[in-house]
């Protein structure tokens, strides 16, 4: 059968990236670098999202440790594959999930996950309802995220310590031996609030040793907010005349004060909205709209919004 | 006696890297990886137990590879296969099956020759390792 021999292809062509660097003789990291490809998400991460310096630092960290990893490994310099499993904290809109997409190809990229997929999961997902269910649904998870990067996003809810007979716990000791000893097959990334992963950390010191890189993502400022919403806007051919801007600007400055504030999740739901009240406008305008009435976000768009008038 | 079914079986045993690179294939296709073991090898044997549950949605061979071995660990001394089922309409069966732990002896099977109207013979074949019973026939 011709099957085998097509899938090992996939294989040898991306080690001779790699070969014909050490043709030349010396690598250096540079060539490592261009051959990866890494660069053009590292750019795309720099482009589509805005801000979050201590993050984007802490991953070119992350790729220039697995860079020269490679290189040692030509090198015949034994390490053992790096343990990579992290921690992504911050508040509810602050890019955790975002980032962690961009991380499994950037991973997958330095050839640290084979496939570069990412399996985004919650306590539901992993923790059965009743005795003998919690290991198969844990360990179908795990083998579906092979490959690449298992998320677990809210990952306290998997204890309980108010209940000591708790599924979660199961889930957590398959997680513990799985994060030991298939750190080949797969990445896995606990996310959630700051707060409550460190009380969880604390509570399971297992967990918490496993995990190599706490990553910390800061709410946004306002400014940062306003560039995202530019930048979604932007992405879904839209955009906000001056006045528009100005109004948004000070409707963010009202929202962010509010309960419930989910940074850029809360600006892109702000603009749904907008986007909303646009195409009712032009609805009860009636006519031909212009492209440029159909692009176009006014500040009556968003003045609209019961943020202002809330109080 | 070596027994020969489904993919592969007249070739020597598969190593586990070829294993890898065959359930690489079947990942790729987005097909349901399948572990099953029995102690019955008879060729209209065609219901084997289960190992574990079906996996879907497999991207990489890592897991499915995982569970024949614990599968193995479980029946060193079963016949194992790898099944891959194509749920696509149209198909709706398994795709590939083939052989991954055999018994280290493997008795064969007897031709029993039964007379029947007059001269006319009727065949059946006969495993020898079902004389024993389930679970310790090899
Ligand atoms: N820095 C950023 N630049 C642009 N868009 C962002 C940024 N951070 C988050 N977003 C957008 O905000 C939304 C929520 O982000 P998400 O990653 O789901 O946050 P979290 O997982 O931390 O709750 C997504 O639509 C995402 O595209
Ligand atoms: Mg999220």
């Amino acid at each position: 059968m011709s099957q085998a021999g097509e899938v090992m292809s996939d294989d040898s062509e991306r080690s001779s990236v790699g070969e014909q660097a050490e043709k030349s003789g010396q690598i250096s990291l540079e060539e490592e670098f261009r051959a990866s490809n890494v660069q053009e998400v590292l750019d795309k991460l720099d482009r589509e999202l805005v801000g979050l310096k201590p993050v984007k630092t802490r991953i070119r960290e992350i790729a220039a440790l697995l860079l020269v990893d490679r290189l040692r490994a030509k090198h015949n310099l034994v390490t053992g594959a790096p343990t990579l499993h992290m921690s992504f904290t911050g508040n509810p809109g602050t890019g955790k999930t975002t980032v962690a997409f961009r991380m499994a190809e950037i991973l997958h990229r330095l050839g640290y996950v084979r496939k570069g997929h990412l399996v985004s999961v919650t306590r539901d997902d992993l923790v059965g309802q009743y005795i003998g269910h919690t290991a198969p649904k844990t360990k179908e998870v795990i083998k579906r995220a092979m490959g690449g990067v298992l998320f677990i996003d809210e990952a306290y809810y998997l204890y309980r310590p108010e209940n000591e007979r708790d599924y979660g716990q199961e889930t957590i000791e398959i997680l513990l031996q799985v994060m030991e000893e298939n750190r080949e097959d797969l990445v896995v990334i606990l996310a959630g609030y700051q707060e409550r992963m460190s009380t969880f950390f604390k509570s399971n010191p297992g967990i918490r040793s496993r995990i190599a890189h706490h990553i910390e993502f800061p709410d946004y400022t306002a400014q940062e907010l306003l560039a995202i919403a530019n930048l979604m806007l932007a992405e879904q051919n839209y955009r906000f005349d001056e006045a528009a801007e100005k109004a948004f600007a000070g409707y963010l400055e009202r929202r962010m004060k509010q309960e419930h504030f989910a940074n850029a999740r809360s600006v892109r739901n702000g603009l749904d909205r907008a986007r909303l009240r646009h195409a009712n406008r032009l609805f009860a305008k009636g006519g031909e709209p212009t492209s440029e009435e159909l692009m176009t976000i006014e500040a009556e768009d968003i003045l609209a919004s019961r943020v202002f008038h809330d109080d | 006696m070596k027994i020969t079914q489904g993919q592969f079986s007249f070739l020597p045993d598969l190593s586990d890297q070829q294993i890898r690179a065959q359930i690489e294939y079947a990942v790729q296709n987005r097909w349901a990886v399948n572990v099953e073991f029995t102690d019955d090898p008879h060729p209209r044997n065609t219901y084997w137990e289960m190992w574990d549950l079906p996996m879907f949605d497999l991207r990489d061979p890592a897991g499915a590879l995982l569970e024949v071995n614990n599968c193995r660990k479980a029946y060193p001394n079963h016949y194992i296969r790898v099944t891959a089922f194509d749920s696509s309409r149209g198909w709706e069966t398994p795709r590939m099956s083939f052989i991954v732990n055999r018994p280290k002896e493997e008795p064969g099977f007897r031709l029993n020759r039964q007379e029947v109207d007059g001269r006319a013979i009727r065949y059946t074949v006969h495993s020898y390792a079902t004389e024993k019973p389930a679970g310790s026939r090899y």
